[in-house]
């Protein structure tokens, strides 16, 4: 299997392609998706590959996109529905939370919504508080959501053919400023698995774990450390719905010390889930420091570019929130 | 020292290109969306301005005929393409530039941007990033309006787009049922990002769309000025009578890509070049001209103190402070009064 330098978005458009080609059910729809080719530009030429039954562009109607989708699924289809931002997904709340979550086990279990709903997570483009939640915490937070946060370019196309395949809804949350990002990624169809936490880098001293595009800061955050003489190991958890959480107490159990990292508000955050399952198992006897939060401040992202910056931690705030958790006692 | 063009409150009805008066301030409010928006566009085209907007170059008439239709205390809410309602209920350039340009002077002190202008002492309640988002919203202040016994109106402005939202139906129909004091304006600029009305719809008209709740619907040429302005004094002049709302379908058209990132891959640089010769700015000039109401020289200098004022605002705001991270935390909730 060859392995290409390719981006983020590239490996996206390539897994709905290998999938449509696949399998005739899975067709795609959201706004502008067509010969726009996308708000961030992913679906690209999949309009003029498979034409406009199956790359379907809609109205600006996310309820109805997404209600569809549920609709298509229940008998026999695998859409997967683009919502251009992920904030937008407060418009189609019903039915990704009352509807596609519940059908499988309210109905009894003989029914389930096989959709995929991918959109673009977080800040860092000037679109302002409308446009730049990392909103995971909300459907990580609804039983019957499955959701997966893509870090790097191969697990964007491997998570997104592991979400066509899952019987279940499955939000696949991508990062805006990953998408320009390029990574090497299989060419052939392979599955990224959902529900396993991955560890991308190991060291010796802590672990920092760390969703989407706090993953590639981590990670060079970790490098720099490198060379102060602290070796980090960054875990990757990639799934949210369901949390792995058994490569995270393990790091804990080796190291004695670990920072949370994310961009969305701490408050009542993903991250505090993370830190609630070490508080409640047995690694945290192995701890040596309180267990460390690093995330986006309790406010709405703003437009002003410094502001904007200063909102979600940077590579410079989780190399200093490290050294600090070192020099705990 | 404020740096606004001064709207045309209180307006009589009669055609805003009859009169010099009326006829300047029209051709001064849509040239100053005009050079406001050829000013950022070319700010962040070197850029000097960042995130994304969205220019209504090309829709003048629309923002600012309607608006003339409005008294000083009345509402207006607005859209992510909101620079000519903002201008046109009398914002102040220099503000609306220095939130553009990130600083703390800006309307929003930069943590909003393009998308999110608000100015209460205008009584413009905000644009929005999310589309219809503020439709519901103008039926609620409306709904206050009626309920405090004022004879204020709330105009309501959104593209042909956001009326496949339900947020719009549902707003709209609340606004029908109880009789409220709200304009629906609809700017029908053919489409919604790149998805074309005639896609996105089976009715030939939004204005059809009103026949379900029971409301006048009405389609104006939304480029002449004069029309927007009549369709738009009606609808005024019946929502504070008491009789409830109107949709107003204003058909227009803009000449520039949806945001920065569009490449106007679904229409054709002829379909463009066509409505750029629809120019609202020019049809209205030439008329004022031609009915002897004003002389090209007027316009022209009308046209010179505008740019005046544009660079005004771009000087003013680019030497303002930057919005302030340290106030950030405490900007979230408004303090309670006398409170902790
Ligand atoms: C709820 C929601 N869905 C999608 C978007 C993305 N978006 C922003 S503007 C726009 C097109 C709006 O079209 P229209 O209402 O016709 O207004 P226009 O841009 O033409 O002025 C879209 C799809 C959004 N901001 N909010
Ligand atoms: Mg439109």
């Amino acid at each position: 299997m060859t392995d290409r330098i390719i981006t983020y978005s590239e490996a996206i458009r390539e897994a709905i392609g290998q999938a449509m080609e696949a399998d005739p059910n899975v067709f795609m729809l959201g706004e502008d998706i067509g010969i726009y080719g996308g708000a961030f530009g992913v679906s690209g030429d999949l309009y003029h590959r498979f034409g406009a039954d199956r790359i379907r562009d809609t109205p600006i109607s996310e309820l109805g996109i997404v209600g569809a989708a549920v609709g298509a699924a229940l008998v026999g289809m695998k859409p997967i529905v683009e919502i251009q931002f992920s904030d937008f997904t407060a418009q189609a709340m019903d039915q990704i939370v009352n509807q596609a979550a519940k059908i499988h086990f309210m109905l009894g279990g003989e029914l389930s919504v096989p959709m995929v709903l991918r959109a673009p997570i977080g800040s860092g483009t000037g679109a302002a508080a409308q446009h730049s939640q990392s909103l995971e915490a909300w459907f990580a937070h609804v039983p019957g959501l499955k959701v997966v946060m893509p870090a790097t370019a191969q697990d964007a196309k491997g998570l997104l053919l592991a979400a066509i395949d899952d019987p279940n809804p499955v939000l696949v949350l991508e990062h805006k400023l990953l998408y320009k990002t390029s990574g090497p990624v299989t060419e052939a169809a392979v599955r990224t698995p959902i529900g396993k936490s991955h560890v991308a880098r190991t060291g010796k001293d802590l672990v920092i774990v760390a969703t989407g595009v706090m993953v590639s800061r981590s990670l060079e955050a970790a490098a720099a450390l490198s060379e102060k003489g602290i070796e980090a190991t960054v875990i990757d958890v990639r799934t949210l719905s369901p949390l792995d959480m058994e490569p995270i107490e393990e790091a804990v159990r080796a190291t004695g010390r670990i920072l949370l990292v994310q961009e969305a508000p701490k408050h009542v955050g993903f991250m505090a889930e993370v830190s609630a399952r070490l508080a409640e198992g047995k690694s945290l006897y192995s701890l040596e420091a309180p267990i460390k939060r690093l995330c986006g401040m309790d406010i709405p992202i703003p437009y002003a570019p410094q502001l904007e910056k200063a909102v979600v931690p940077q590579i410079p705030n989780i190399i200093q929130a490290v050294e600090d958790l070192i020099r705990e006692p | 020292m404020a740096n606004t063009i001064s709207p045309l409150f209180g307006h009589n009805g009669a055609p805003l290109s009859e009169s010099a008066d009326t006829a300047r301030a029209t051709l001064a409010g849509m040239l100053a969306v005009r050079q406001f928006e050829e000013a950022v566009d070319s700010l962040f085209a070197r850029g000097l301005m960042h995130g994304t907007m969205h220019l209504s170059i090309g829709q003048e008439a629309s923002a600012i005929g309607a608006c003339a239709a409005l008294e000083q205390t009345d509402f207006i809410t607005s859209t992510h393409r909101g620079h000519g309602h903002c201008i046109g209920k009398g914002a102040d350039l220099t503000r609306m530039m220095a939130e553009l340009l990130a600083k703390q002077t800006g309307y929003c002190r930069g943590r909003g941007g393009s998308m999110h202008i608000a100015d209460a002492s205008t009584g413009n309640l905000g644009a929005n990033g999310i589309v219809a988002g503020g439709i519901p919203i103008a039926a609620g202040a409306a709904l206050a309006q009626k309920m405090k016994g004022t004879d204020r109106v709330v105009m309501c402005f959104f593209g042909d787009g956001a009326t496949n939202e339900g947020a719009f139906h549902e707003a709209v129909n609340l606004a029908a049922i109880w009789d409220l004091p709200v304009i629906f304006v609809c700017e029908n600029n053919k489409y919604g990002m790149s998805f074309s009305t005639e896609k996105s719809m089976k009715v030939e008209h939004i204005a059809d769309r009103a026949a379900a709740y029971g409301i006048p619907g009405i389609t104006v040429e939304g480029n002449d000025a004069d029309a927007v302005y009549a369709a738009c004094n009606d609808a005024v002049l019946r929502a504070r009578a008491g009789h409830g709302p109107t949709l107003v379908e204003n058909i227009t058209y803009r000449w520039k890509g949806h945001s920065k990132s569009d490449k106007n891959l679904y229409r054709t640089k002829e379909e463009i070049e066509d409505w750029k010769h629809k120019d609202p700015i020019v049809k209205f000039e030439n008329r004022v001209i031609e009915l002897g109401v004003l002389t090209r020289e007027e316009c022209d200098a009308i046209a010179a103190d505008i740019r005046e004022k544009i660079r005004a605002s771009i000087s003013e705001a680019t030497t303002a402070p930057d919005s302030d991270p340290a106030e950030l935390l405490a900007s979230v909730y408004r303090a309670i009064e006398g409170g902790n």
